[in-house]
């Protein structure tokens, strides 16, 4: 119990350590530059030291529960003892591997909706278009582009395709989406790609690719380890356009007058 | 009273978030795995520190980080001199990256990947300066990507042709750079954003925006994210090539 207290200390000393450099560059152009001084200083600074404990507490949390369950747990799924069953020794094939897109599917998934910056981005989103963007919407939308990117990613992984095959033919997609996409829609869309991988969904697939890069034969975990992450901020621009378009011809449908 | 209810809604909505999380790692490990949880009472108490963290960040967001955002949006947009709100994008870009935990760690995977693939010697000093050396390209090519990002709010410039220009970049660079660095280059566009810097920028963007007569904050105001995943994959990948 003591060492997680210790380890949440040393956690919120490291976000301090992160923030250092912004916060010198947010005072230094504000005391130099606009040599104005911050309206409400007091609640911003309080809000910063929030954001400082919150990240703390997060990160901290984070590694004690979930992340060395969830590196446990993509060890074993890709363990090919456990992938062959009884059958040990045959070779095997990409469709043995269910169990590993499953995971990898949900774990996007779930990581995504945990994720603060993209619940950081729905909010703002909300607000500047006064509500007509579901914070949820947006956020599912995401998250459901992200599951099928590292599932996809997982798949190439062990197929050993490669990487710029699926990041290329994903760009043609989302150009092409962009034609037809609202107008609205379009910067929101290209910004969620960025957003969705960081504290929360890094660590776990990186470990899922890790994982299935030594264990599935013929592949180097240094070069094919690499890649999900691409996938997790490509997939999410597709699933984003897709949800507006989606939504604008439901719209448009439902104000169509019954002929 | 009122403020203790408010705390209570936003833990339970912090709760509500990591839910999915919970779910997936019990099934697997109950249904699939068929494996008793370890140490139960450090993950309960680590899950009670993700859900208060979390309940933390989203009232210090709405307290510190996007009113400042804006706050500076809104000064340097009256003050009408777009050189150090420039500059401004660029250190914002670069400081935020360069301590970056997240790109540090890719850094270090992809000195080990490049030692490996024969592009630099094999000793701790050239995989160190290898590993600063890209750090500092990411972080540079964070920092422009900001400034483009902003200058093309100011001017009001369609966000999908600086994209279209940005993936012919990537494609490019990907016929030319050495094959082992391609991967770590795709990845790096992912890693650079961190949770402080979403919202930061996102609030610069989005107050920019609205200060700007004839900007539309949802139209122009967001995108910024969106160069900052895009230019580290040409940089790095540019950085592969000449190093």
């Amino acid at each position: 119990m003591i060492h997680i207290l210790t380890d949440l200390i040393y956690a919120i000393a490291a976000t301090v350590w992160d923030v250092l450099p912004i916060a010198l560059v947010i005072f230094g152009f504000q005391l130099f530059i606009l040599r104005k001084p911050i309206p409400n200083l007091k609640k911003i600074l309080t809000g910063f030291l929030l954001v400082l404990l919150g990240l703390g507490f997060f990160l901290e949390g984070l590694q004690a529960a979930l992340f060395p369950l969830g590196r446990l747990m993509a060890q074993q799924l890709t363990d090919p003892v456990f992938i062959a069953g009884d059958d040990v020794g045959r070779i095997l094939q990409w469709w043995d591997y269910q169990w590993v897109y499953l995971f990898a599917f949900a774990i996007g998934f779930s990581t995504t909706i945990a994720e603060p910056s993209l619940l950081a981005v729905a909010i703002k989103a909300n607000q500047v278009s006064a509500g007509s963007i579901g914070t949820w919407g947006l956020r599912i939308a995401v998250a459901i582009g992200v599951a099928i990117g590292i599932a996809l990613g997982v798949f190439r992984i062990i197929t050993g395709t490669p990487l710029y095959w699926y990041i290329i033919s994903g760009y043609v997609l989302v150009l092409a989406q962009t034609m037809f996409a609202p107008r609205m829609i379009i910067a929101l869309a290209y910004d969620s790609g960025g957003v969705t991988t960081s504290t929360v969904t890094v660590p776990l697939v990186a470990a899922l690719g890790l994982g299935l890069a030594s264990t599935v034969p013929g592949r180097n975990p240094l070069l094919d380890g690499f890649g999900l992450i691409a996938f997790a901020s490509l997939f999410p621009i597709m699933s984003v356009l897709a949800y507006a378009q989606l939504s604008e011809w439901r719209n448009r449908r439902s104000n169509k007058p019954i002929t | 009273m009122k403020s203790l209810k408010v705390v209570w809604i936003s833990l339970f909505d912090s709760l509500r978030d990591l839910l999915p999380i919970i779910v997936v790692i019990g099934f697997f490990q109950f249904a699939v795995l068929q494996q008793p949880i370890p140490n139960f009472g450090e993950i309960a108490v680590g899950i009670l520190f993700v859900v208060i963290g979390l309940t933390l960040f989203v009232q210090g967001l709405n307290m510190g980080l996007f009113p400042i955002g804006e706050s500076m949006a809104n000064a340097f947009a009256s003050k009408g001199n777009i050189f150090w709100l420039l500059c401004f994008a660029f250190a914002l870009g670069f400081g935020t990256t360069i301590a970056e935990p997240a790109l540090i760690a890719v850094a270090d995977e992809a000195a080990i990947v490049a030692a490996n693939g024969g592009m630099i010697e094999n000793s701790p000093p050239s995989l160190n300066s290898y590993a600063t050396g890209l750090r500092l390209t990411v972080a540079i090519s964070v920092g422009i990507a900001i400034m483009i990002g902003v200058f093309r709010i100011v001017m009001g410039w369609p966000i999908q042709y600086l994209i279209v220009v940005g993936y012919l970049g990537v494609v490019i660079m990907t016929v030319f750079a050495p094959k082992e660095i391609v991967g770590i280059a795709y990845d790096s566009g992912g890693v650079t954003t961190s949770t402080i810097t979403v919202p930061l920028v996102t609030a610069l963007g989005v107050g920019l925006a609205s200060s700007i007569k004839g900007r539309n904050p949802m139209i122009d105001g967001f995108g910024l994210i969106a160069f900052a995943s895009l230019t580290p994959m040409i940089f790095v990948m540019g950085y592969g090539m000449l190093v």
